[in-house]
């Protein structure tokens, strides 16, 4: 019960995206399309589990000086196995999130989460938080990639939805990520106000 | 003529934080007031560049010539997180009126994913470089101009969201509602750049 609790609380009350407003340039950058929206979540998903369940299980063993350093290693060599396995099994998407694959070492969301949660509590409530705190992300991240694949194609998932004529291709570029976040942010503000 | 190419391209044409989305935090964070704006684009100048050179030397010599590919994250990271404290304690020792201004904005840039983003390209040779053979020259103007390219952006950033300040915002938009807004306006703005490099890049018989 107290774990179900850990994970909503992931999900919904400190959302990475919408509550805690950290990770932004993975949010950014990778959500042209729902698809790949999902694949980044996804792979910080993995990352965020295992880092939390193995600081939580070493944070007697690691010394307080060095924590933040020893949390850095163990970060990047899950984002190392991740790299492998993607380049094996999912190429293409990993061609797609190119640099944002490496860059998970620097999402403010798993050091944060490490420092925050893993390094205070123990490895089974340590990956319910990353279990929460990831599907949260990738939640977020699913949901800004539909809405700009929607807006800018007339697809969502690659399936259209309406005629491809009435897409808005600023949604796909640039511009129209910061502009979905802002707005999916307002509307996430107005309802936890309500 | 195509470093000069290098450099408008990634200021203006790609830029850094508008077109590429890397350093999105600190552009979020750090941009309340024009002047720790300047602060923090002044140590990401610095910082990006020193580390380009290093990582780039790194790859070259280390990885690549023990054939450690694999290890490229890991060991970037490491090198950098190391590398921001080094210039911290000789900035605090040699020039104690540069670290008086930069000093706070050191620690942050380590998880500033624009410094281990551009690392990568240029330690990879996946940046554009015009033609150019990608190098150690074309690799540090790039993270040159990159960095001045994020400064460009979060200087003009703060310098409206101190305007926005003034303004009466609905209560669900203040904050990084409207700032995220503001950012995509700046990018559509941005985007009139593009087309730019390749006339200049005609125009200079390239």
């Amino acid at each position: 019960m107290k774990n179900f609790k850990i994970l909503l609380n992931g999900i919904i009350n400190e959302n990475p995206t919408f509550v805690l407003l950290l990770g932004m340039c993975p949010t950014l950058g990778t959500t042209s399309s729902a698809i790949n929206g999902m694949g980044m979540g996804l792979a910080t998903l993995f990352v965020l589990i295992c880092s939390n369940v193995v600081i939580s299980a070493l944070k007697n063993l690691i010394p307080d000086l060095v924590r933040i350093p020893a949390y850095i290693v163990v970060i990047a060599s899950f984002v190392t196995l991740l790299q492998m396995i993607m380049q094996a099994y999912v190429p293409g998407l990993y061609k797609t999130l190119g640099i944002f694959i490496p860059l998970i070492v620097v999402n403010c969301i798993i050091l944060g989460r490490a420092e925050a949660f893993a390094s205070k509590n123990k490895p089974i409530p340590s990956f319910f938080d990353g279990l929460g705190i990831g599907l949260g992300f990738t939640l977020a991240l699913t949901l800004l990639g539909m809405v700009r694949e929607f807006l800018g194609t007339g697809k969502i998932f690659d399936l259209p939805v309406v005629p491809e004529n009435y897409g808005m291709l600023i949604f796909v570029l640039a511009p129209g990520a910061f502009i979905a976040l802002g707005y999916l942010i307002a509307i996430v503000n107005k309802l936890r106000k309500a | 003529m195509a470093y000069i190419l290098i450099f408008i391209t990634a200021i203006f044409v790609n830029n850094v934080v508008l077109s590429q989305f890397l350093g999105i935090c600190p552009f979020l964070g750090v941009s309340k007031k024009v002047q720790t704006a300047l602060g923090m684009s002044a140590a990401v100048v610095f910082v990006l560049t020193l580390a380009t050179v290093v990582t780039y030397l790194l790859q070259k010599y280390v990885l690549d010539a023990f054939d450690l590919g694999y290890l490229q994250t890991i060991a970037f990271i490491l090198v950098i997180a190391s590398l921001v404290q080094l210039v911290e304690i000789v900035l605090k020792k040699v020039s104690p009126a540069l670290y008086q201004a930069l000093g706070v904005f050191l620690p942050l840039i380590t998880t500033n994913c624009c410094i281990l983003g551009v690392a990568i390209l240029v330690a990879d040779g996946t940046y554009n470089a015009q033609g150019l053979e990608p190098n150690l020259l074309t690799g540090v103007i790039y993270a040159f101009s990159t960095a001045i390219g994020f400064g460009l952006a979060l200087i003009l950033f703060a310098a409206i969201r101190e305007q926005l300040a003034l303004v009466n915002i609905p209560k669900g938009m203040q904050g990084t509602s409207i700032a995220l807004i503001v950012a995509g306006l700046m990018a559509m703005a941005f985007m009139g750049f593009s087309g730019v490099d390749q006339g200049l890049a005609s125009l200079f018989g390239l």
